[in-house]
């Protein structure tokens, strides 16, 4: 019987090719991430090595000069996304124990739910032209009451249309979370005679902590990286940040406006480097963030 | 004596009634409070989808999707480049996306447990993070420098590596829900194994990976950082995938940020266009969710 055995072989192969290829697949998941890095790290070689270490202490951003240092833009881009983080903290909780713990099902949870997500699917360019066209008149009369230049765009202006955008990141952790809580605990505290809120700041929050926490680390790392809505609002100002109403720069927003037109070796590999950076730590705070929820759930 | 002592009774059942008053005016002075804080983050949404509206709409006309935008002090003009190139764009990154995402995602489900499929988790979740930005530096040193100019093509490629995480993850979770009776059913009756994962496994699971990769387009669809060292834009019609080309959220972004009336107008047009395109995408991987939801 030869027929059979060729189909069996052929068959064999084919068994063989199939798992083959999506062992390369996988492989090749792994590859990029590892080329990614590679070519981060290799292209910013020409400014690591004329630079120094100096990139992150220096103030003085001088392409004519050849000097660059990325101070203002490590700080612009701490700050924001700091402020969008306190602001937007509160609102997330809020939401988060709405959602997890208030209205767990119904309608009104199906609604709430469904706007958030919307939320996260505006793109960042429109927020970013929403902001520039609504949210900076707003802001530069308030500049205008507190007697502050009135620039309207600005790091405040920035930071605000960012904690709208990282908001449905944390939410969605924290509601996931805080509904995960286990029953018995709550039905405990509930039978000794405790309040809902007494049993939310006594037992959901201190049992949950980590995990809102992760939340809190995944928004960060997204507002880190956030660039187009930034880039659009936070008036690209070279120079060192004063106070939270004067224009800057980001990391992000820095790479956004010059890279296409960066001229020059170490000019180019000094904006990649800031690239580099934004994919380290974003990539340190994702991965403590995922462990983190790991250890929660598990 | 005894009434001094009936008094101090009533007087500390009375404190205690006062207490738990207070507490219980907290706890619904909380409530409200939170039901407040919710509302409130919902209202800069419909601010938003309601501002869009208003001047969107009067931007939109029939020129608005068949012609190309007028130079500065014309009125008039459209994006229909714009839509063309988005199509092509986001055409192409699907085609570059869904065989990998879907072959990852079928080997994490497969051998779950093994070192590589650890690590192409993480690489996966650490992809996902990637700042978009900084995709646009990857591909213009993968892509643009190589082949000596800005393209359609190193645009859908940076797209396609945004969407890839989310189709894997899809993938990889509705494969896993599927039942292994299923599997060993087809086995025992002696199909290969290629052949019960590509006729069995992947149509049962065929709902959950569509979703995920509708709501991936939905995604990256609005994505502007990637596209503007790859893409870049371009004023004219283009269908060529090795030229620069136009794409909604780059028109946006050259537009809204330009200082003339008109180019914001289409600019409001056009990201009314992109909010209505991604409301449309996630009704239908709901509907697509629901309707061929997989049961047992």
């Amino acid at each position: 019987m030869p027929d059979v055995n060729r189909e069996e072989r052929g068959l064999q192969l084919k068994e063989k090719a199939f798992k083959n290829t999506l062992v390369i697949f996988a492989l090749l998941s792994v590859v990029v991430l590892l080329a990614i890095f590679i070519t981060l790290l290799f292209s910013s070689m020409p400014s690591l090595k004329a630079l120094g270490i100096s990139f992150f202490y220096n103030k003085d951003w001088d392409p004519v000069a050849d000097n660059f240092g990325a101070l203002p833009f490590l700080l612009g881009t701490l700050i924001t996304s700091f402020l969008a983080l306190i602001i937007s903290t509160p609102f997330s909780i809020a939401i988060a124990l709405f959602l997890g713990e208030y209205y767990k099902k119904g309608i009104m949870a199906e609604i709430f739910k469904n706007m958030i997500d919307l939320l996260a699917g505006i793109p960042s360019v429109i927020y970013g032209f929403w902001g520039l066209f609504v949210l900076v008149p707003l802001v530069r009369s308030l500049e205008m009451k507190l007697g502050v230049a009135p620039y309207g765009v600005g790091i405040f202006t920035a930071s605000l249309v960012l904690s709208i955008m990282i908001l449905p990141y944390s939410v969605s952790l924290s509601r996931q979370v805080i509904s995960m809580m286990p029953g018995h605990l709550k039905e405990a505290a509930y039978s000794l005679g405790a309040t809902r809120l007494e049993v939310i700041t006594k037992i959901t929050i201190p049992y949950t902590r980590s995990g809102l926490f992760a939340g809190l680390l995944l928004a960060l790392g997204r507002a880190l990286g956030e660039t187009m809505a930034v880039t659009m609002l936070i008036g690209n100002s070279h120079i060192l940040p004063t106070g939270i109403f004067s224009a800057g720069n980001t990391m992000a927003s820095v790479i956004a406006n010059e890279f296409s037109e960066a001229t020059g070796t170490v000019y180019t590999s000094a904006l990649i480097e800031m690239g580099l950076f934004l994919f380290v730590v974003v990539t340190v705070i994702n991965i403590i963030g995922k462990q983190v929820i790991k250890r929660f759930t598990a | 004596m005894k009434q001094q002592q009936i008094n101090k009774e009533s007087e500390t059942t009375g404190a205690m009634l006062r207490h738990i008053r207070i507490r219980n005016r907290k706890n619904y002075l909380f409530k409200a409070l939170i039901i407040g804080a919710t509302v409130m983050c919902t209202l800069p949404l419909l601010f938003i989808l309601f501002y869009i509206f208003r001047q969107g709409i009067t931007a939109i006309n029939w020129q608005f999707f068949t012609s190309l935008p007028k130079p500065v002090g014309e009125t008039g003009g459209g994006i229909s480049n714009a839509i063309v190139g988005s199509i092509l764009i986001l055409l192409l990154s699907c085609v570059m996306a869904i065989p990998f995402g879907v072959g990852i995602g079928i080997y994490l489900s497969e051998s779950p447990k093994s070192r590589l499929s650890y690590y192409g988790r993480l690489s996966v979740d650490v992809l996902q993070g990637i700042p978009s930005i900084v995709i646009g530096i990857i591909i213009y040193q993968w892509v643009v420098r190589p082949m000596g100019g800005f393209s359609a093509f190193s645009g859908s490629v940076a797209l396609a590596l945004m969407m890839l995480p989310s189709i894997v993850k899809s993938t990889e979770e509705t494969l896993k829900l599927l039942p292994e009776s299923l599997k060993e059913a087809s086995l025992a009756l002696g199909v290969p194994y290629y052949k019960t994962i590509m006729k069995v496994i992947v149509p049962t699971g065929l709902s959950g990976i569509l979703t995920g990769v509708i709501l991936s387009i939905s995604r990256v669809i609005g994505e502007t950082a990637p596209l503007l060292f790859t893409a870049f834009g371009n004023p004219f019609m283009s269908t060529d995938i090795f030229k620069p080309i136009s794409s909604l959220p780059l028109i946006i972004f050259n537009y809204a940020t330009s200082p003339y009336h008109d180019w914001h107008q289409l600019a409001w047009g056009a990201s009314l266009i992109l909010i209505v395109i991604i409301l449309i995408l996630n009704i239908i991987s709901k509907i697509v969710q629901r309707k061929w939801k997989v049961q047992f």
